[in-house]
């Protein structure tokens, strides 16, 4: 009990504190990016327009089939070779978009499909274009199908960051590691403690939803 | 590149055969425990509901990394020695067993209640019902939404490269680290990831086709 | 649909704009560059006490190779010239020197013919060499009692070759940083962990209970490395090293971080 008293210091605690910010700062901006990139992606693929859809669907498959260890590996080493210098906090925001990216354009995708082609039609015969019947009509149904999809996709990006430790981001996990690996007798509080950030955040997004689902399903 | 392939030929087998193996272990007792939680959580006594919920949340709202490292690193020193691989494959197993009870649930509430009252009301007992007319309908609906938790845990199983699990994405960084070839060897390991996820995920959306009609 | 447009493209042209404008760092003299900007980036570690380790309370990284690489910033630059730090592990410090990611890697690093190959490495500035840390209780006494045991390592460091060569039948186990070696040494993951005597001596003046044994088994001096070809740049911290041997400031910096430590010992290495 009294290693968990020292475990929490006040200075271990704004380490860890620390940790938690780039983890959420690195998610959010993470979400955001990867949310407009999957939107794109997604209505490239639904939309089957000629060649482009094509390519633009094997990227996504092949995205999707890798680990994002390795895309990890391949925005931190691979990019600079492209003459672009990355730090471990642009790499591992580029990874994850790129590999979130794929997942949510996936999801966005059946989301489109899912609303029903007849509101198209009508929405096409009521004289809008189909940008304008897209961005009005359908497009707003499709956001209310796949929300429940998307947030526990954003769930898995948070718990994902923790993955950008293989390249020193100075993440959560990262900084729990620091601290343990000076003093190991802080191994099992400092596991106690990121694990209970981690659900915190993650729970209540998984909750949120749940909620969501509900709503929708009634 | 060819280079890489031929001289470290031996590193990328060992590698690819043991997450292969990693992932099928991981998959089966995964699929074991999923089904289980997810009927513990649709029964009706409270108790059991409770612990399933709790578990489900539990191992669903943390990383997996941080779940694998509390197995290599604390559980060996208290309870029982554990290597990466076992580490890393019950960490991966656990962590995609909640995954897998969510997915069968919501499978097992899509067949409604009706269903059940209907086969309760024709002298079956509630195993009986769930066994021989819940289950097999379910299963056929959460096969598309598993298929695609295989192919996650393929990729989760990666994770093993942080405990020294001797998986491909670990063969990798020794090779990439002992060639200094870092692009070109993570380009081959991510063929060998390829071959394992993309058939499974073709055949995951064909099979997905074929249901919906 | 142009609204959407607009709301969908701005942030792709700001992340377009945000990679683009780190381009450029290719076939460029290092050393024009720091001279130009009075400014270093120094690759090195955080995971090993003494040479380099965070600071919990500051978030600051602390070491030997901290000072000596300011040291070698204010000789080479000038009192205006500034040093920043990139953490580096065993596996990523040659990628990252090769990327651009930083000017010069102080890490560490043994001078290899291997790496040699692939980078440029300054005179040495640190005698060190492979040994071995075991709990207090060990049997182990030398590096041929690991022979079908487990050992552990980190990826990416010539201690997993020495240990090859030295103990063919030990298992090998490698790790990302020190930290994480470290705690599965104590969790029984292996029955020693082999790499530098310099390193091994901060772990264990940080984990009470065990002890380093079996004295230096292979030699491993420290050097700096620049990208491959950047002689210039090698010169002119060759240059700087040799001013701070001469004038007492390399012998201060040592002193102060390894006087007095158990299982170290600094005659032979003051210059």
């Amino acid at each position: 009990m009294e290693t968990f008293i020292h475990a929490y210091s006040w200075v271990d605690i704004r380490f860890l504190l620390q940790g938690l910010w780039v983890t959420i700062y690195v998610s959010l901006i993470s979400i955001a990016l990867s949310f407009v990139v999957g939107l794109i992606l997604g209505l490239i693929r639904y939309m089957k327009i000629k060649y482009l859809s094509a390519i633009v669907g094997f990227i996504i498959d092949i995205i999707r089939n890798l680990p994002l260890l390795l895309i990890i590996f391949f925005t931190y080493f691979g990019l600079p070779q492209l003459g672009i210098v990355t730090n471990p906090t642009s790499a591992s925001i580029t990874a994850l978009v790129i590999f979130e990216g794929a997942m949510l354009a996936e999801i966005v995708r059946s989301g489109i499909g899912s609303v029903d082609p007849g509101q198209m039609e009508g929405a096409r015969s009521n004289g809008m274009s189909y940008g304008q019947a897209m961005y009005h009509v359908v497009m707003p149904q499709a956001l209310h199908n796949m929300i429940p999809a998307l947030l526990s996709q954003f769930v898995s990006l948070v718990k994902d960051t923790s993955l950008a430790t293989i390249i020193v981001l100075s993440e959560l996990l990262y900084h729990a590691q620091i601290i343990y690996s000076q003093n190991t007798t802080y191994l099992i509080p400092m596991y106690v403690i990121i694990a209970v950030m981690y659900f915190i955040i993650c729970f209540c997004l998984s909750q949120v939803a749940n909620y969501l689902q509900k709503k929708y399903n009634n | 590149m060819w280079q890489i392939i031929t001289n470290n030929w031996g590193a990328f087998l060992t590698g690819f055969w043991n997450t292969i193996l990693c992932s099928t272990i991981a998959l089966v007792f995964s699929l074991i425990l999923g089904v289980f939680f997810a009927l513990l959580e649709v029964a009706p006594p409270k108790f059991g509901r409770v612990i399933a919920k709790i578990y489900i949340a539990i191992f669903r709202n943390i990383p997996l990394l941080v779940i694998v490292m509390i197995f290599y690193l604390i559980v060996p020193r208290y309870i029982v020695k554990l290597s990466g691989f076992q580490a890393g494959t019950i960490g991966l197993t656990l962590y995609t067993s909640a995954f897998i009870a969510e997915t069968v649930r919501a499978g097992i509430n899509s067949i409604g209640e009706g269903q059940m009252e209907g086969a309760r009301s024709n002298g079956m007992t509630y195993v009986q019902a769930m066994r021989y007319i819940i289950l097999p309908q379910a299963m056929k609906i959460v096969i598309p939404p598993l298929g695609n938790q295989f192919v996650n845990l393929v990729k989760n199983s990666s994770v093993l490269a942080f405990v020294a699990g001797f998986d491909l994405m670990y063969q990798a960084q020794l090779i990439a680290f002992s060639t200094f070839q870092t692009i070109d060897t993570y380009i081959i390991v991510g063929l060998f990831y390829l071959i394992l996820t993309l058939p499974l995920s073709y055949y995951m959306r064909h099979l997905e086709k074929k249901l919906a009609k | 649909m142009k609204k959407l447009r607009k709301y969908l493209f701005l942030p792709l042209l700001v992340l377009l704009a945000f990679t683009l404008s780190a381009c450029g760092h290719k076939d460029q003299n290092v050393y024009q560059k720091v001279e130009a900007n009075k400014h270093i980036v120094w690759g090195v570690r955080a995971d090993t006490r003494l040479f380099g380790l965070t600071n919990v309370k500051t978030g600051k990284i602390e070491g030997f190779e901290m000072d000596l690489a300011k040291a070698l910033t204010k000789q080479m630059l000038g009192k205006k010239g500034t040093a920043s730090f990139v953490t580096t592990t065993a596996n990523t410090r040659i990628p990252l020197l090769k990327n651009g990611n930083v000017d010069a890697v102080l890490a560490t690093m043994t001078i290899t013919p291997e790496r040699a190959k692939q980078v440029t490495f300054s005179k040495p500035y640190f005698p060190a060499g492979s040994s071995l840390l075991v709990p207090n209780n060990s049997k182990i006494t030398n590096v041929k009692d690991l022979n079908n045991k487990t050992v552990l390592a980190v990826k990416g460091t010539t201690a997993v070759d020495d240990v090859h060569k030295s103990a063919p039948k030990a298992r090998v186990l490698q790790y990302d940083d020190y930290g994480q070696a470290m705690s599965a040494l104590k969790a029984n993951q292996g029955v020693a962990l082999t790499t530098d005597n310099g390193l091994l001596a901060g772990i264990a003046q940080e984990n009470k209970g065990y002890k380093l044994v079996g004295g230096v088994y292979s030699d491993a001096p420290y050097g700096i490395a620049v990208d491959k070809g950047q002689t210039d740049m090698a010169n002119h911290i060759d240059k700087a090293l040799k001013q701070l041997q001469a004038n007492g400031t390399y012998n201060r910096l040592l002193k102060k971080w390894f006087a007095g430590i158990p299982g170290f010992s600094l005659k032979g290495v003051l210059k």
